[in-house]
C-alpha cells in the first residue's frame, strides 16, 4: 500500500514540526534487500509509530531519515526539502554534504542503546550540540540544558556522568540532548527495549510529554502496543520493506486487515 | 515535571585548565622542556681529566669521575628522544587522520608511506636522513636535533598505528549519536571521538616512548652527541671501554625507569577515571 501524492502535505506546520515524504526508496544490504520501492508519509506534527517483525527494516527506515544509511534509489523529503538531492535546472542532482547537514539539522534521532557521550556529563551531552552547531553561547546552551533536564526530571543529575546513571536516566537524558536543537522531526528507535521492565515507564513518560507539547513530528520504532495505542496518530505495520497496512492504532491492533499483521500481533501478545 | 532547582545550585565541574591535578603535570612538562631546550650541552667534548688504573680492570675513581659526562650525553639524547617523540605524537595523529580519507588520492599513498618508513631500518633511515639534510644549504641543524627528526618520523608510523586501533575501538554509535547531532567534522573529532580514542591509546604510546629512547643511541649513525657518542668518545680517548659502556647502562636505567613509572601511573589513573 502506498500513500497517493496528493495525501495533504506541507513541509512543516505552524508549530514548525516538519512532514516527510519518501518515494521508491531502495536499501540493500548486500543481496538483502531491506527496503523495496517504499512510499512513505508523514504529516507535519504527525505522530506515527511503526511496527512490524524483527528485520522488516524498521530500523533502517529511521536510519535512512537520519542520514546513518544512504538509500540505494529514490526520494526522501523532509520539511518540504530533498534530502539526498537539490534542485540541479528542472531536476535533481545528488545533494552535497553541505545541502545534507543543513535538511539534517532539523532531524534529531534517540537510540536503543542512548549512544551517549561516556566522558561528558549529562548537562555537557546536552550542551554540545547547541553550542557547536547552533552556535548558541554557553550560558544559554546550560541555561537551556537545565530546563530540558528539568523537564526530564533528571535537574539533580546534571553533573553526573553516563557511567553514574541507571539506564532509564541515560534514556532521558539521550532524549533531552536530541531536544536541544529543536529537532521539527524526533526519530525513536526502540527507546525502551534496552530497559529493565520497571525502567520502561519513565522514559515512555517523557515521551508522553514531548507528544502532547505537539512541537516536532515523531517517528517511533516500538513493541509497546499500549503505549502506541495511546500516543499514535497512526499505526504503520511494516514488513519485508514495505507498508503493509497502516491506519488508525485502535483499527489496526483491533481490525488487522492482513493475515501478516494479525499473525504479527498475536506473537506480540503472547509475551 | 516537578523537581524545582537552581542552575545556581548545582555546581559544574571545573574546567580541564583548572584542575589541580592537571595543572601540575602541565607545568612540570612545561618546565621539562624548557630545560631539554636550553639546559642541555651539546657539546662534542667529553674528556676526563682523570687516568684510569692500568692495572683495575674496573676503576671505581674513574667510573665515579665520568658521572658528570655521562649526564651531559644522557641529557642529549633524552632531549631527542623528547622532542622526537613529541613530533611523532602529532604527526602520527596526522597519519592516523590522512590514512582515514575517503579520498583515495590521500589516504592511499599516505598508507604506502607509513608501511614503507614501518619496515625499513630506523638505522638506515637516519643515514639517509643525515646524507639528505647535509645537502641543504638553508638548513643546517645539530646533530641532537636531526636525531629527533628521525625518531619522530619513525615512530610517528607506530603511533599513527596505534591512533587508529584506538579510533576504531570507539563505539559505532558514537559516530552515529554525532551524525544525529549534526556536528561537524571538527567537533566530532575533537569533542566525541579522540577524547575516546585517546585514553585507550595512550598505554601504547607509553611503551613507543620507552622503545625510541632504547633507539635514540642509533643518533651515533649521524654523530649524535648523546650517551654513546660519550662512550665511545672515552673509548677513543683514554682506550677504556668497561667503565664507560657500564655507566651508559647505568644511564638508560636512570632515565627509564621513571618513564615506565609514568607511563603506568597513567595508565592506572586512566582506568580509574574511566569506571
Ligand atoms: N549495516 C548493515 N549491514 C548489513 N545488514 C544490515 C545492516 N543493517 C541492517 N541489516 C539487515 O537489514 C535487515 C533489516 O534490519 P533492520 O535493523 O532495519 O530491522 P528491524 O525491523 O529494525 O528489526 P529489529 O526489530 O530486529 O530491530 C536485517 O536483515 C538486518 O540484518
Ligand atoms: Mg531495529
Amino acid at each position: 500500500m502506498s500513500a497517493p501524492d496528493t495525501t495533504p502535505y506541507t513541509g512543516t506546520n505552524g508549530n514548525g514540526a516538519a512532514g516527510v515524504r519518501m518515494r521508491g526508496v531502495n536499501k540493500a544490504f548486500g543481496t538483502n534487500t531491506v527496503l523495496r520501492e517504499l512510499d512513505l508519509d508523514v504529516d507535519p506534527g504527525e505522530r506515527v509509530v511503526i511496527i512490524g517483525p524483527s528485520g522488516s527494516g524498521k530500523t533502517t527506515i529511521l536510519r535512512v531519515i537520519m542520514t546513518l544509511e544512504r538509500p540505494d534509489s529514490g526520494t526522501i523529503e523532509v520539511g518540504g526539502r530533498q534530502l539526498y538531492h537539490q534542485p540541479a535546472g528542472d531536476g535533481l542532482k545528488p545533494a552535497s554534504e553541505k545541502h545534507i547537514r543543513s535538511v539534517r539539522s532539523d532531524i534529531g534521532m534517540v537510540f536503543q542503546h542512548f549512544n551517549l557521550f561516556p566522558h561528558m556529563t549529562a548537562l555537557e551531552n546536552i550542551m554540545l550540540a547547541p553550542v557547536k552547531v547552533h552556535g548558541q553561547s554557553k550560558e544559554e546552551a546550560r541555561t537551556n540544558a537545565f530546563e530540558l533536564l528539568d523537564k526530564v526530571g533528571l535537574a539533580h543529575a546534571a553533573n553526573q556522568t553516563p557511567g553514574q546513571l541507571s539506564g532509564g536516566q541515560k534514556q532521558r537524558v539521550a532524549i533531552a540532548r536530541s531536544l536541544a536543537t529543536k529537532p521539527k522531526i524526533m526519530l525513536f528507535d526502540e527507546v525502551t527495549s534496552a530497559l529493565d521492565p520497571e525502567l520502561v515507564g519513565e522514559v515512555l513518560n517523557v515521551l508522553r510529554d514531548i507528544a502532547e507539547e505537539g512541537k516536532t513530528t515523531m517517528m517511533l520504532v516500538t513493541h509497546e502496543m499500549g503505549f502506541a495505542r495511546e500516543v499514535a496518530d497512526r499505526l504503520v505495520m511494516f514488513d519485508h520493506g514495505q507498508v503493509l497496512e497502516s491506519g488508525p492504532p485502535a483499527d489496526v491492533l483491533d481490525n488487522p486487515r492482513e493475515a501478516r499483521t494479525q499473525e504479527f500481533l498475536g506473537a506480540v501478545r503472547e509475551h | 515535571m516537578t523537581t524545582a532547582f537552581d542552575a545556581n545550585q548545582v555546581q559544574p565541574p571545573k574546567p580541564w585548565y583548572r584542575r589541580g591535578d592537571v595543572l601540575t603535570v602541565l607545568i612540570a612538562f612545561a618546565l621539562g622542556y624548557a630545560f631539554l631546550l636550553f639546559g642541555v650541552d651539546e657539546s662534542t667534548r667529553f674528556r676526563t681529566r682523570l687516568n684510569p688504573d692500568p692495572d683495575l680492570t674496573f676503576d671505581w675513581m674513574y667510573f665515579w669521575h665520568m658521572v658528570p659526562l655521562m649526564w651531559r650525553g644522557l641529557l642529549a639524547t633524552v632531549k631527542a628522544t623528547v622532542y622526537g617523540f613529541t613530533i611523532a605524537i602529532f604527526l602520527g595523529l596526522v597519519f592516523a587522520l590522512l590514512r582515514r580519507s575517503k579520498l583515495r588520492p590521500v589516504s592511499w599513498p599516505t598508507a604506502f608511506v607509513i608501511e614503507f618508513i614501518r619496515s625499513t631500518p630506523i638505522l638506515v633511515q637516519l643515514y639517509f636522513l643525515h646524507a639528505l639534510i647535509r645537502t641543504w644549504d638553508w638548513y643546517s641543524p645539530a646533530t641532537i636535533t636531526i636525531l629527533a627528526i628521525g625518531l619522530g618520523i619513525h615512530y610517528a608510523t607506530y603511533c599513527s598505528e596505534a591512533y587508529r586501533a584506538g579510533i576504531n575501538s570507539v563505539d559505532k554509535g558514537q559516530w552515529e549519536a554525532s551524525t544525529a547531532l549534526n556536528l561537524g567534522p571538527v567537533s566530532k573529532w575533537t569533542k566525541v571521538i579522540l577524547p575516546q580514542a585517546i585514553p585507550n591509546v595512550l598505554p601504547a604510546l607509553g611503551n613507543y616512548l620507552v622503545a625510541a629512547m632504547k633507539d635514540a643511541p642509533l643518533g651515533i649513525a649521524v654523530n649524535a652527541t648523546g650517551i654513546l657518542f660519550f662512550a665511545n668518545a672515552i673509548r677513543g680517548g683514554d682506550f677504556r671501554a668497561v667503565e664507560p659502556y657500564m655507566l651508559m647502562g647505568v644511564g638508560f636505567l636512570i632515565a627509564s625507569l621513571p618513564a615506565a613509572w609514568l607511563v603506568r601511573r597513567l595508565e592506572r589513573k586512566i582506568t580509574y577515571e574511566r569506571t
